[in-house]
């Protein structure tokens, strides 16, 4: 795809039995040293992607480069990429060190060599003390440390991670994420991840590919994939977030003019996360806007952000932030807002059914081309 | 508080009842059998009480009769090839049918396992025919390949269940760290499996064994130890040989079954250890 890149998807189909394409022509770069995560919900081809960077699954069309060297029919054997497996895939039979030490059997090193490599590795997953354990006396959270090192013994160009941390409670999995990132970044070596979660894909990854049915819909880093989604469905799944269909009216220099769905005429700057779509005058579009990125107010905001009149529906209180749900003249949906702290006060002062005012910058709406 | 303690007193007396049932059963199920060591101590020609004293003659009798212990032999012989035989082809079968996908797999499955519903008659007959209009000759090696069409169903069931239960990431997790697929059977899957190995090859051993009918049918000149056994007790003075055999038979059977069940125990406790993989 690009001479920097590591990996090198390019245009890879594969279908499944009965036709179901499973990944659609799927284009990818990813460049050496990257911790790269495929996102999206279950079903998507995210790790069917993964598994023919493996070598256990093959495209049915397409190639995959790594290192630039075509990989097509060289079986998982003999690439050198290492997985984690979603179940971890610890060998039930076998001890910790001899997990960890399996895929060193032919590189026939000498006793303290190998002794040696198998104390490195699990120095580098904080297991040090764990070799004699048999694999049913280890936790969650060792398991995985154990199929991590089992996997980095091997010093593979890339490791391959399928939802590695999913079956993990929740703050072990937030304690891990950050091991993850910190071990990456440590052993240099190429990581690419999958999961279903938004929330971990953002905080780990130098870049995410968000996948939808098969196909790759935006590779973009954290703050590029929130503030300018270029699409609505990855709009959609990161975070939340209200569309307001909507009509242009017509460019003027930096600015469009858009009819939006209860908001009436409002004037946006073109580099707001058009996400590489051509507006023309008269056609459709969908305008997008973050709940947080809304703020209520009592009087009319001075300025010239767009504001509309509504009334609030509900509210909730979440400790670090509220919820609210308001309705707006013009458009079914209620709106949901989500103001930090400032925005406090409303709940004292306005019980439900109120009249207030909800406003954003035009900077902070996001335009979509339609579906 | 009456209709409590009845409610009480009728519980008891289903616990005795049951507790009785149980044991009836069990001496229902086991005294015959136990008759069989019983009579062979026992100083009499006629297996009638009372019992007239303790000898060891039978088994030097056993010992001395050259015709039984061939037939023990022909009978050991068919059944560890049958038990080895069989279970290499329902450990292939079994991998077959959970590893791949293919079309037509059911009725594979199914006609796989047809011969446990054909009466073995019905089998006997049919394979002597076959092998008459062939103009093959019966031996021990026909006895053993009609065993082993009844075997492989039973590998089959043992193996199968072993096989689905087991992750299949650990296969991938071997290719993956650099084993081609010989390497990563004898490594990963040969070793979670041998559990299941052991059972079939004991299942199939005990089946061929016993097995009679289609022995009868297919085995020539040369008997197994059940068909030598049918025909020698038209003699009522060979008969308490036979009861001696048929005890020593009975121990080691009872010692096979508990090493068997030890066998199984501990791949399940392996599968507890290997924390919800879920081999069986």
């Amino acid at each position: 795809m690009s001479e920097q890149a590591y990996i090198d998807i390019v245009g890879v189909t594969k279908r499944f039995a009965g036709g179901v394409k499973a990944v659609d022509n799927a284009n990818l770069g990813i460049k050496r040293g990257e911790f790269f995560s495929l996102l999206g919900p279950s079903g998507c081809g995210k790790t069917t992607l993964l598994r023919m960077i493996a070598g256990f699954e093959f495209p049915s069309e397409g190639e995959i480069r790594i290192d630039g060297q075509n990989v097509e029919g060289v079986a998982a054997n003999y690439r050198p990429t290492n997985m984690v497996f979603q179940s971890y895939a610890i060998f039930p039979h076998l001890n910790v060190r001899d997990n960890v030490a399996y895929g060193l059997r032919k590189d026939r090193l000498s006793r303290s060599e190998l002794n040696k490599r198998v104390d490195e590795a699990l120095n580098m997953v904080k297991l040090q003390g764990f070799g004699a354990r048999q694999s049913s006396q280890l936790s969650g959270g060792q398991r995985q440390r154990v199929a991590l090192a089992r996997a980095l013994i091997k010093r593979p160009k890339v490791l391959l991670l399928d939802e590695p941390l999913s079956a993990l409670d929740k703050k072990l999995r937030e304690e891990m994420q950050f091991e993850l990132r910190q071990l990456q970044q440590n052993v240099g070596i190429t990581f690419v991840f999958v999961t279903h979660d938004q929330e971990e894909a953002l905080s780990l990854s130098d870049r995410v590919a968000v996948m939808f049915s098969g196909k790759i819909l935006q590779v973009a880093g954290a703050r590029q994939l929130y503030e300018s989604p270029s699409s609505r469905a990855v709009a959609d799944f990161i975070g939340s977030i209200n569309f307001f269909p909507g009509v242009v009216k017509g460019i003027e220099g930096q600015e469009i003019v858009v009819e939006a769905e209860g908001l009436g005429l409002l004037r946006a700057p073109i580099a707001a996360g058009t996400g590489g779509a051509s507006f023309k005058p008269g056609s459709a579009i969908l305008v997008a806007i973050r709940p947080e990125k809304l703020s209520l107010s009592v009087e009319p905001p001075p300025g010239n952000a767009i504001t509309v009149k509504g009334t609030v529906l509900t509210s909730a209180y979440l400790g670090d932030r509220s919820h609210y749900h308001v309705r707006i003249p013009g458009r079914e949906a209620p709106v949901a807002v989500s103001g930090t702290q400032s925005a406090r006060s409303l709940d004292v002062l306005h019980a439900h059914g109120t009249d207030i005012y909800l406003s954003v910058s035009g900077s902070s709406v996001i335009l979509l081309p339609p579906d | 508080m009456s209709s409590e303690r009845k409610a009480a007193a009728r519980q008891r007396r289903g616990v005795w009842a049951l507790g009785a049932f149980a044991i009836l059963y069990l001496v229902f199920l086991y005294l015959p059998v136990l008759f069989l060591p019983l009579f062979s101590f026992n100083d009499s020609r006629f297996i009638a009480f009372p019992l007239q004293g303790f000898t060891l003659a039978w088994y030097e009798e056993m010992l001395a009769d050259d015709a039984m212990l061939n037939a023990l032999g022909n009978s050991l012989q068919v059944g560890i090839s049958v038990a080895i035989l069989s279970t290499i082809l329902g450990l292939l079968g079994a991998k077959a049918v959970t590893r791949y996908a293919m079309p037509g797999k059911e009725a594979i499955t199914a006609f796989i396992m047809l011969p446990l519903f054909i009466p073995e008659i019905i089998l006997g007959i049919s394979i002597l025919i076959l092998w008459s209009a062939l103009d093959f000759p019966l031996s021990l090696m026909t006895v053993a390949m009609g065993h082993t069409l009844i075997c492989v169903p039973f590998a089959m069931a043992v193996l199968t269940s072993r096989l689905d239960g087991f992750d299949q990431s650990l296969e991938e997790a071997s290719l993956d760290l650099g084993e081609n697929a010989w390497m990563t059977f004898w490594r990963v899957t040969f070793p979670l499996v041998m559990p299941g190995i052991a059972s079939s090859l004991l299942l199939t051993f005990i089946v061929s064994f016993d097995e009679f009918l289609i022995a009868f049918f297919l085995s020539g000149t040369e008997p197994t130890l059940p068909v030598f056994m049918w025909s020698e007790l038209r003699f009522p003075s060979k008969l308490p040989r036979m009861l001696a055999l048929g005890a020593l038979i009975l121990l080691a059977s009872c010692v096979l079954v508990v090493f068997a069940e030890w066998l199984r125990r501990r791949g399940v406790s392996d599968a507890e250890r290997g924390g919800g993989y879920g081999i069986t």
